[in-house]
C-alpha cells in the first residue's frame, strides 16, 4: 500500500524541553489514522511538523511523497490542515472566506465558487454563505474551517482536535463529514485526545507520550495487549468494606461515582466470589456490569498515568 | 516555489489585508483625519510658510497611514486564531510578510493622494518635479509599510503592546526628521540622529519634488529609502520567522 504520510526520526526541542523524540510512523493512503496522546505529549508539535510549519531539529516529513521541509508548499498543495486553534476570518463571510481559501490554493473562480457552493450544502450551511462569521455558532465556524482546509480537494487531510468543544449536532456532522471523505479516498490523520472517539473512527492509532511514540497499532489490537484491564463495574447497597471483595484475581478496587470498579486477571472467578461474598455478608448488588479491556485503559497504561 | 505562485501568495495577503483590516471606516476615517489633525496642531497660530511646512506635513501623512494598521495585522490575526490557518495555506512567510507591506502601501499611498490633491486645490503649492514627488510617494509608502510589518513581528496576542511599541519608535521619529526644523538649521547632534530617520529622507525627497528645497543630492534620499526597505524587510522575515510559531 503507498504511503500517504512519512514521518522519519521527526524530533524537535524548545529550549530544555525535549518536545518530540525521533518518532516515525507511516500513515498509508485512504487509512483513518489516530494520533493519541495527553495534553503536552508532543501531538501539536508532530502535526506541524508534518505540515511544514515547524523545522524538525532531525528527521524528515513526507506528504505524498513530497518532503515538508524541502517543498513546504508542494507538500501543502497535498493536505488540508484543520488547527486545533486555527480559525476563519470572521469579518468575512462564509463565502468569502471559502473564496480566499481557494485563491491561495490557485483556483480559478468558476472552480471556487462551483467547489464553495458544493461545501456550504454539504456543510448545510447554504443558507447561511452570504452571512458575516461573526454570527456563527463555534459549530458552524468549525464547518466552514473545514470547508477551507478541503477546497482544494487535498488527498491528505490532517486535523488537530476537531470536534473539541463542539456541541452534539455539529460533532456529529464534522464526523459524518470526515467518515464520507475517508470513503471517499482522503487519508485521514486526526490528533485527538478523545480516546472514544479513537476508537469509533480510526483503523489504526499512535499513541504519543513526553515526545515518545509507545505504541502504534489497530485499536482492538492495542486492547487486547492490556489483558488485565478487565474490569466488573459494581453497584453495592449494604454493609461492605471494598477490601473484603478482593480475592487471588484482583489487582486493584477504583471507586467511581456510587460504584466500585474491580480490576482482574479472571473475570469468572472474581464474578463468582463476589456473589459469593454478597450472599454471605448479606449487602445487596444493585447492578453489575463487566467490562473488556478499552482502549482507554490500554492509553493510560502506555502513558503511565495509571495509580 | 515559482514566480506565479508567489505573486498569487502576495495577492491574496493583500486582498485579505485590505477586506479585514483596511476597508473599515473608521481606519480610513482615523487616516484621513490623523494627518489634518497633526497639520492643525503644528501649523495652526504659528509663523510658518506654507511651502515650507507641506513637504514635511505630506510625509507625515504618508508616515503614519502607511504604518498605521501593519503593525496590528499579526497581533490581530494571532489573537484571532487565523495565523495558523493563514500559515497552513500554500504561501511562505516571506510571501505573505510582502502582502502585508503590499496592503499597508496602497492603504497609505491612496490616502496621502487624496490629501495631496485636495491641498493642491486648496494651498498655494508648486509641484516642481512631479516624477520626484512620485517616486517618493510610492517608495515612502512602501518603506513605512515595511517599518509597519517589522513592528508586528514581536510574539505577542496583545495588540495594545504593539501599539505601544509602535507609538514608542514612530513619534520621535517625528520630532527629527526636519519636518519642524530644517535640516539645515538643526545643530550637528540632532543633525547625526536625523540620518539614522526614514522619515528625514522621505521629508527631504518632497522638497525636491514640491518645494525644491532638499538637503541631499535628489535621488539620494530615495536610495537611502530603498536601503531601509531592504534592512526593514530582512529584520521583518528574521525575526516573524523566529516567532512564527511561537503563542500561536
Amino acid at each position: 500500500m503507498p504511503t500517504a504520510v512519512e514521518a522519519d526520526g521527526l524530533s524537535k526541542t524548545f529550549g530544555d524541553v525535549k518536545a518530540v523524540s525521533d518518532v516515525s510512523f507511516e500513515v498509508e493512503k485512504g487509512e483513518f489514522f489516530g494520533f493519541l496522546g495527553p495534553n503536552g505529549a508532543g501531538k501539536t508539535t508532530t502535526i506541524r511538523m508534518l505540515t511544514g510549519l515547524i523545522t524538525p531539529d532531525s528527521g524528515k516529513a513526507l506528504i505524498e511523497g513530497i518532503d515538508s521541509q524541502k517543498d513546504p508548499i508542494g507538500a501543502k498543495m497535498k493536505m488540508g490542515v484543520i488547527p486545533e486553534f486555527g480559525n476563519i476570518y470572521e469579518d468575512l463571510t462564509a463565502e468569502e472566506n471559502l473564496y480566499l481559501a481557494g485563491k491561495f490554493y490557485g483556483m480559478d473562480k468558476k472552480k471556487r465558487e462551483k467547489r464553495s457552493s458544493e461545501i456550504l450544502k454539504m456543510m448545510k450551511l447554504e443558507k447561511r454563505g452570504r452571512d458575516v462569521l461573526q454570527n456563527f455558532s463555534k459549530g458552524m465556524k468549525q464547518r466552514v474551517n473545514i470547508g477551507c482546509a478541503i477546497i482544494h480537494e487535498p488527498p491528505v487531510l490532517f486535523l488537530d482536535e476537531p470536534t473539541s468543544g463542539l456541541d452534539v449536532q455539529s460533532r456529529r456532522l464534522v464526523i459524518r463529514l470526515i467518515q464520507k471523505m475517508q470513503k471517499e479516498g482522503t487519508t485521514i490523520f486526526l490528533t485527538t485526545h478523545d480516546i472514544k472517539e479513537a476508537n469509533e473512527l480510526c483503523e489504526r492509532v499512535g499513541i504519543i507520550h513526553e515526545g515518545e511514540l509507545v505504541a502504534i497499532d489497530r485499536p482492538e489490537k492495542l486492547r487486547n495487549t492490556f489483558d488485565k484491564t478487565q474490569s466488573i463495574e459494581v453497584s453495592i447497597e449494604g454493609d461492605f468494606s471494598p477490601r473484603s471483595l478482593k480475592d487471588d484475581h484482583v489487582n486493584k478496587i477504583e471507586r467511581s461515582g456510587d460504584k466500585l470498579k474491580i480490576f482482574t486477571d479472571d473475570l469468572d472467578a472474581s464474578v463468582k466470589n463476589l456473589v459469593k461474598l454478597s450472599q454471605e455478608n448479606g449487602f445487596k448488588i444493585i447492578s453489575l456490569r463487566t467490562c473488556g479491556p478499552s482502549l482507554e485503559e490500554a492509553f493510560v497504561r502506555l502513558t503511565g498515568d495509571m495509580v | 516555489m515559482s514566480y506565479k505562485e508567489n505573486i498569487r501568495g502576495i495577492l491574496c495577503t493583500a486582498e485579505k489585508d485590505i477586506k479585514i483590516y483596511y476597508k473599515k471606516p473608521p481606519v480610513i476615517i482615523f487616516g484621513l483625519l490623523f494627518p489634518l489633525l497633526m497639520f492643525l496642531a503644528f501649523y495652526m497660530g504659528r509663523e510658518l510658510e506654507i511651502a515650507f511646512f507641506f513637504p514635511g506635513f505630506l510625509a507625515m501623512s504618508l508616515f503614519f497611514t502607511s504604518s498605521s494598521v501593519g503593525p496590528l495585522v499579526t497581533p490581530w490575526e494571532r489573537q484571532a486564531g487565523t495565523y495558523e490557518r493563514l500559515l497552513s495555506y500554500p504561501v511562505d512567510i516571506k510571501v505573505v510578510l510582502i502582502g502585508d507591506i503590499l496592503a499597508g502601501s496602497i492603504f497609505g499611498i491612496s490616502l496621502t493622494t487624496i490629501v495631496l490633491v485636495a491641498c493642491l486645490f486648496f494651498l498655494p503649492i508648486e509641484i516642481v518635479s512631479i516624477t520626484v514627488l512620485v517616486l517618493s510617494l510610492i517608495l515612502g509608502g512602501i518603506t513605512f509599510s515595511t517599518l509597519g510589518v517589522l513592528l508586528a513581528s514581536p510574539a505577542t496576542k496583545a495588540p495594545s503592546n504593539i501599539m505601544m511599541l509602535s507609538s514608542l519608535v514612530r513619534f520621535p521619529l517625528v520630532f527629527i526628521s526636519g519636518i519642524f526644523i530644517p535640516l539645515v538649521e538643526m545643530g550637528s547632534a540632532l543633525r547625526i540622529l536625523s540620518y539614522i530617520s526614514p522619515l528625514t529622507y522621505l521629508v527631504d525627497s518632497f522638497h525636491a519634488g514640491i518645494g525644491g528645497e532638499n538637503f541631499f543630492e535628489t535621488g539620494v534620499g530615495l536610495i537611502v529609502l530603498l536601503i531601509f526597505t531592504a534592512i526593514f524587510y530582512m529584520m521583518s522575515i528574521k525575526i516573524h520567522k523566529r516567532n512564527m510559531v511561537k503563542g500561536l
